[in-house]
């Protein structure tokens, strides 16, 4: 005998495939939110900004007159920055997370400093900004420089590679770990030859992450003292600097109509230097990606 | 049985995780270029037992080892033995295969490589592929991934994995419970031919297998107040026809507990 | 061990069967001498190698069991190891027969009071060819061969049955002879047992071949 009655049986399905493509349709109805605020914005960045967008724009300073404003400067500036952050970062969270991983693993020390690293994640990004003025500018001498506000937002996007570098390493499955030290590898060996070159993909894709971070921080900057109004590109890792989002944010603060203009092709710039690096994480990724799975 | 040639000697062997003895006293004499396979219930140690004789057990943190083993004399948890120097004499051979998400070649490579083989490393990894018996399956695509393989021919690459670095004994911890009958059967053929030059010690909950390939067989044991006791060790041919243990008896005809 | 290994145990240990059908048969040839020729020496020897038959028989029990624990033997593998413990049983049983008759000559002593009865030699000889084809067929897996070993057993009942009748025949018009003749009945049916004995051989082989045991006739009345 049934333990359901065949009438409760028919009710209870028709109920459940209900309930099944509501939710469906729930979550494309998300994913259509999501994508046309995205084709708004995007809409309204090129009708507003393409005019502004060609030669000149890329290869001039900053102006006080709208329509001689370019946006040469804080580009290069936000390249610089960003690269520094994502080698800085990316060295010290790989070391972090082999360390916690592989070295310190399952020690309390190391559990206390994943939590607290994972905390650090969602720390506000203007205290980074204090921080590298403290540490990197005035303690350090580094002054106001390139070189400071790469680091600054490296401390800022280390959680985030540590934390992704921390997952990747846990993924490394542990009979390859086993194979390698069951033919004599020491601890060394097994961490340049087998954890890294598998954990690989997954640091680089924490990395992508830090990377569109960085590029799109502005308060830590503005903290830490980068200029607003930089009419030369950095020459040096002690020059002074500005970024794409300062310059943005700056543009935006105008009530010319030009600046208005000049701000939206900066955010066009921006989102297409994200997209250059962003693919060239994504093709190192590539490299690295296994090519023996399977 | 007296006249064994032993290779490897466990002595009054325990195995401590944290507080929790696991192996317990456990005694076994291992014979040389001969199979020797451990048998016993689930949890009765026989996993961590072989991975006293190749110290694997020094990676978990909270395993502690008490007594002796004995390589060829030489105490393995003697002062100024380094575990990895240990780990290149006796090869170990896995559960489940697991080669390295690299070529065929590489897989075998990998070992004289860590441990800085200098010589014609295209001969070795082909007369280790030819010991293993894969050379002629894989002879023709040695640069494709050791993934790509049948599970049985990956247990056999990581046979030849173990070889390349020329060990003298072999550890198996269950190494064909992942795989069908024909390819079990494969690798059975395979530890029968390489007992020839190696001392080989298999972990099996396949009793069956145990008989049909090894030449002494210990049971271990696991009771509410010990856990991981040697019940029992002799000539396979001894335990499966007429143990000396009520036990082991109890045990092999399946009327355990 | 692995499977070629496995199949030379079992080339061996058939190799060994037929070693000890060869004892028995070496067995038999004496005993009947030692009675023909009132050889009590030949006799002695007789009774004492059947220790040596056991001793075989109980060696190739042991390595089967061994073969049998440790390879888990299926299907063919394993009616051969059955039909191997079987047949040693049979030769082991057999050679009890010689040695029995081997004991016969010991009593009858070496004076010379009766003729042998001429069919007791045929019937000896019946017997070996019987046991010689009956591992033949084995050897070869043959299964007519095997089919006809049990027909001949028909031919060594007749033999036996006539002996018989003759021996009786004789106690009555002789019965001074009474003793002699009972003894001579004795070796009768010592050797038709042999015969009978060849047929559970053959009947072994019919089983290791196909697979079927019994309900081939009524061979087995005397079992």
């Amino acid at each position: 005998m049934a333990v359901i009655s065949q009438t409760d049986f028919q009710k209870g399905k028709a109920r459940r495939k209900w309930m099944g493509r509501a939710f469906h349709g729930l979550c494309l109805l998300s994913v259509g939110i999501a994508l046309t605020m995205l084709a708004v914005l995007l809409v309204y960045l090129l009708i507003q900004g393409t005019t502004r967008i060609n030669w000149s724009f890329l290869t001039s300073f900053a102006s006080r007159h709208p329509d001689q404003a370019g946006i040469k400067a804080a580009m290069f500036g936000s390249i610089y920055v960003v690269i520094i952050a994502g080698v800085v970062a990316f060295t010290l969270g790989v070391a972090t997370a082999l360390y916690l991983e592989e070295y310190a693993a399952r020690s309390k020390f190391a559990r206390l400093a994943k939590i607290n690293i994972a905390n650090l994640a969602g720390v506000p990004s203007i205290v980074y900004g204090i921080l590298g003025l403290e540490i990197f500018v005035r303690s350090l001498y580094l002054g106001k420089s390139v070189l400071a506000g790469g680091f600054t937002l490296a401390l800022l996007v280390l959680p985030i590679v540590i934390v992704a570098a921390s997952e990747a390493i846990q993924a490394v499955p542990p009979s390859l770990r086993e194979g390698a030290y069951a033919l004599g590898a020491t601890r060394w060996q097994v961490v340049w030859r087998m954890v890294i070159p598998q954990a690989m993909p997954g640091i680089m894709t924490g990395v992508i992450l830090a990377v569109s971070r960085a590029l799109g921080e502005t308060a830590p900057l503005i903290a830490m003292g980068a200029l607003t109004f930089v009419p030369f590109t950095p020459d040096s890792p002690f020059s002074r600097f500005t970024v794409l989002p300062i310059q943005i944010f700056n543009w935006t603060s105008r009530p010319q109509e030009g600046f208005q203009e000049a701000a939206a092709a900066g955010i066009i710039v921006l989102l297409v230097v994200l997209l250059v690096m962003n693919a060239g994480a994504v093709i190192l990724r590539a490299r690295f990606q296994n090519k023996w799975e399977g | 049985m007296q006249d064994l040639d032993p290779i490897l000697q466990a002595r009054d062997l325990s195995v401590y995780y944290d507080t929790k003895k696991v192996v317990t006293d456990v005694n076994l004499d291992v014979a040389r270029n001969r199979i020797t396979s451990i048998i016993g219930p689930s949890g009765s140690g026989k996993s961590t037992l072989l991975r006293c004789f190749n110290r694997m057990n020094d990676l978990i943190p909270s395993a502690r080892v008490e007594g002796q083993v004995l390589f060829d004399g030489l105490d393995l948890y003697g002062h100024n033995v380094d575990p990895t120097e240990i780990r290149y004499l006796i090869g170990m051979v896995f559960q489940r295969p697991n080669p390295f998400p690299k070529s065929i070649y590489d897989n075998v490579a990998f070992g004289p490589r860590i441990n800085g083989f200098k010589g014609d490393i295209d001969e070795l990894v082909e007369r280790s592929l030819r010991r293993a018996a894969l050379w002629d399956e894989v002879k023709d695509r040695l640069k494709t991934s050791g993934l790509s393989l049948s599970g049985g021919q990956q247990q056999r690459l990581c046979i030849a994995r173990a070889l390349a670095v020329e060990p003298s004994v072999i550890l198996m911890d269950e190494p064909c419970s992942a795989l069908d009958p024909i390819a079990t059967l494969a690798i059975e053929e395979l530890m029968h031919e390489l007992s020839e030059d190696y001392s080989i010690i298999i972990v099996t909950h396949n009793m069956q297998q145990a008989a049909r390939v090894s030449h002494y067989t210990a049971f271990l044991m696991v009771e509410e107040a010990r856990v991981g006791f040697m019940v029992e060790f002799g000539e396979s041919r001894k335990i499966f026809t007429n143990p000396e243990d009520e036990r082991t008896e109890a045990y092999i005809t399946g009327r355990f507990g | 061990m692995v499977r070629a290994d496995f199949d030379r145990s079992l080339e061996e240990l058939q190799a060994e069967l037929v070693g000890l059908g060869e004892m028995v048969e070496r067995a038999i040839i004496k005993s009947m001498d030692a009675l023909e020729r009132r050889d009590l020496a030949v006799a002695y020897e007789v009774v004492a190698e059947d220790d040596l038959i056991d001793a075989k028989r109980f060696e190739l029990e042991e390595k089967c069991i061994d073969l049998i624990a440790t390879q888990q033997p299926l299907a063919i593998d394993l009616r051969t190891l059955l039909a191997v413990l079987q047949i040693a049983v049979e030769l082991e049983r057999m050679g009890d027969y010689a040695e029995g008759i081997g004991k016969i000559c010991m009593i009858i002593g070496d004076d010379v009071p009766v003729e042998t009865p001429k069919e007791l030699p045929q019937m000896a000889d019946m017997g070996l060819t019987m046991l010689r084809r009956s591992l033949k067929s084995l050897v070869e897996r043959d299964t007519d061969l095997a089919n006809a070993v049990w027909d001949s057993d028909d031919d060594v009942d007749e033999l036996y049955d006539g002996v018989c009748r003759q021996i009786f025949l004789d106690m009555g018009q002789h019965p001074k002879t009474i003793e002699a003749a009972t003894h001579f009945l004795w070796v009768a049916h010592d050797l038709e047992r042999i015969a009978d004995r060849a047929t559970n051989i053959a009947e072994r082989v019919i089983f290791l071949v196909t697979g079927q045991s019994g309900g081939f006739g009524d061979h087995r009345e005397n079992e």
